[in-house]
């Protein structure tokens, strides 16, 4: 089985986001940059089908500037064959990414697209939906276990108040929530071996497809800090304040 | 502006919350942008729901009933409500950000070749939105260019819709092909607790509990005793203590009951995004200079494993009272 996975550099999920006093952006002074945790799970998830089969192609993409080619060789050092970055200078809303891999789901037609449920930076959990309605494809959001049956995919996904079961038969799209796995980290021999897999370049511009945002983000700024409120020094104080003073219990 | 069109989700053939919500938050734009707030209830066998939707101050309810909608699935829901945004001359199409609402919203944008705006939590009378990123970090002012636009709103930004009218219900008829998805089976969380995102009492373990089973025995008494819903950070979900849908935080729910009690919860920003507009937020932690007791109105430093017991017992003698 060919699976595509996507891969978006985004800020340490443990970096302190500031936003810049300006409100234009955030500032990336001294963050430090990774594989978007869920696209992490996606590609570890993948490499567990590949193993599993004995046989098949785990290809990355990801999308914008070279240096998103580091969390490429990452991923090729957990063990993925090969990668593709697109690359692209210009902001993107989710439907520009979409449209943009639709474009390399077209030329590398994978029997299955792995994707992080959302990224950590945007906090959209659009594409995978989208890339979904682009292709006509059906999609499975939000794994917890990915099972392959004799024709079919069998996806467990994490909804509101339990756990939904559907299938499909392939090409999908299945989008990874948090339990789906617990992905590995790259070995030594993994990282040596990661140096000589391919990293194709491909510019966005000879995709052809129109990537103009139709999302603007105008400005950004911190949240609302929230008044410190007081300590109490015990239980019996808690429970008292709690009935007497704020009246909730 | 056109209209405006509500996807009406429905669990256990009932509206939850999330839903009157979003009928607010729809009611609510139109009277900013003009147009009607229309509902879209689809299903099988839906009369009763529409019905109820109907009372809900909406111009009108659209019901799609139709055999092949018996169970949601994302690819023909979205080709429903694609076609009635351009049936109706919808300008904006919203739901509340829910599972439901998280998986179908994007597959409709993108059929009709427009943007969204996920996790709204403001819709601004100049037409722009207000959305978390960076896990809450940051607030953005966005706008969505085009004819059409998409949003899902947060469950707990806009208050819920009241009763307050009868609107005409139009059953309308659309065309399915065959989906490729089939719905094998939903396992529902028992629980005889309130749904976390409709609790009035709230009350999250994060890591400092150790264990799935000083969860249960010592959390889950201060749960019953209070008759609230019980939440989790991701870091006690990523150790394996509880199930995911507990967690609560910016990749989990996010709630803003009456009362919040988060224990043994350090206070990472992904946490606080799903629970800091709680009206109320008590923090118990060992560790005094924990994150979390900067957003607590109520905070108590001490060994959580011989304050949540004394809690249970000061909450019963209250509560018998």
């Amino acid at each position: 089985m060919k699976i595509l996975v996507t891969v978006k550099r985004v800020p340490d999920p443990e970096t302190t986001i500031r936003v810049k006093p300006d409100g234009s952006g955030i500032v990336t002074d001294n963050i430090k940059y990774v594989i978007n945790p869920f696209d992490e799970i996606a590609i570890e998830e993948a490499l567990r089908i590949k193993e599993k089969q004995g046989q098949g192609e785990v290809v990355l993409v990801s999308i914008g500037a070279k240096v998103a080619s580091e969390q490429l060789r990452t991923g090729l050092a957990m063990g993925a064959d090969r990668a593709i970055l697109v690359l692209c200078d210009q902001e993107l809303d989710s439907l520009g990414v979409a449209r943009i891999l639709a474009k390399i789901v077209e030329k590398e037609a994978p029997d299955l697209v792995l994707m992080g449920k959302q990224a950590i930076d945007d906090d959209a959990n659009q594409a995978g939906q989208m890339l979904a309605a682009l292709l006509n494809w059906p999609q499975a959001t939000f794994a917890s276990k990915v099972e392959f049956m004799d024709n079919y995919v069998q996806v467990v996904r994490e909804v509101d108040g339990g756990l939904e079961t559907v299938r499909f038969p392939l090409p999908g799209i299945i989008t990874t929530d948090l339990r789906l796995n617990e992905p590995r980290y790259a070995s030594l021999p993994g990282i040596m071996k990661a140096r000589k897999k391919e990293i194709r370049e491909i510019a966005v511009a000879e995709l052809g497809i129109d990537t103009t945002p139709l999302l603007t983000v105008h400005k950004m700024d911190p949240p609302a800090k929230k008044a410190a409120g007081k300590k109490v020094e015990s239980v019996q104080e808690l429970v008292h304040l709690l009935h007497t003073e704020a009246k909730v219990i | 502006m056109g209209n405006i069109l509500v996807f009406a989700e429905h669990q256990k053939g009932k509206f939850p919350k999330t839903t009157l919500v979003a009928l607010q938050a729809g009611k609510e734009a139109a009277q900013k942008f003009g147009g009607s707030c229309l509902a879209a209830v689809l299903g099988a066998e839906i009369d009763g729901l529409a019905q109820e939707a109907a009372k809900y101050g909406v111009a009108k309810v659209l019901a799609v009933s139709n055999p092949a909608l018996a169970h949601y699935l994302a690819d023909s829901y979205a080709a429903v409500l694609s076609q009635l945004v351009t049936a109706y001359d919808i300008s904006l199409l919203l739901a509340t950000s829910t599972a439901v609402g998280k998986d179908l919203l994007p597959r409709v944008a993108a059929r009709l070749g427009v943007a969204m705006a996920s996790d709204v939590v403001a819709i601004n009378t100049d037409g722009t939105f207000k959305r978390p990123m960076y896990a809450g970090n940051v607030i953005a002012t966005v706008s969505l260019t085009g004819p059409i636009k998409v949003i899902s709103v947060r469950g707990t930004a806009f208050d819920a819709a009241q009763p307050d009218g009868q609107a005409p219900i139009e059953r309308v008829r659309v065309e399915l092909k065959e989906t490729k998805m089939e719905f094998v089976e939903f396992n529902e969380t028992k629980s005889d607790r309130p749904t976390l995102t409709e609790a009035r009492i709230v009350v999250s373990g994060g890591r400092g509990l150790k264990s799935g089973e000083n969860f249960t025995t010592y959390l889950e008494p201060l749960v019953d005793a209070l008759g609230a819903a019980m939440g989790a950070s991701r870091a006690a979900v990523d150790a394996g203590f509880v199930p995911n849908d507990l967690q609560v935080g910016q990749t989990g729910k996010v709630v803003a009951p009456e009362l919040y009690f988060a224990i043994g919860i350090s206070g990472a920003i992904q946490h606080l995004a799903g629970m800091k507009d709680s009206k109320v937020i008590v923090a118990i932690n060992k560790d005094p200079e924990a994150p979390i007791f900067n957003v607590a109105d109520y905070g108590l430093v001490a060994d959580l494993f011989k304050a949540v017991p004394e809690l249970t017992e000061e909450i019963k003698k209250l509560k018998g009272e």
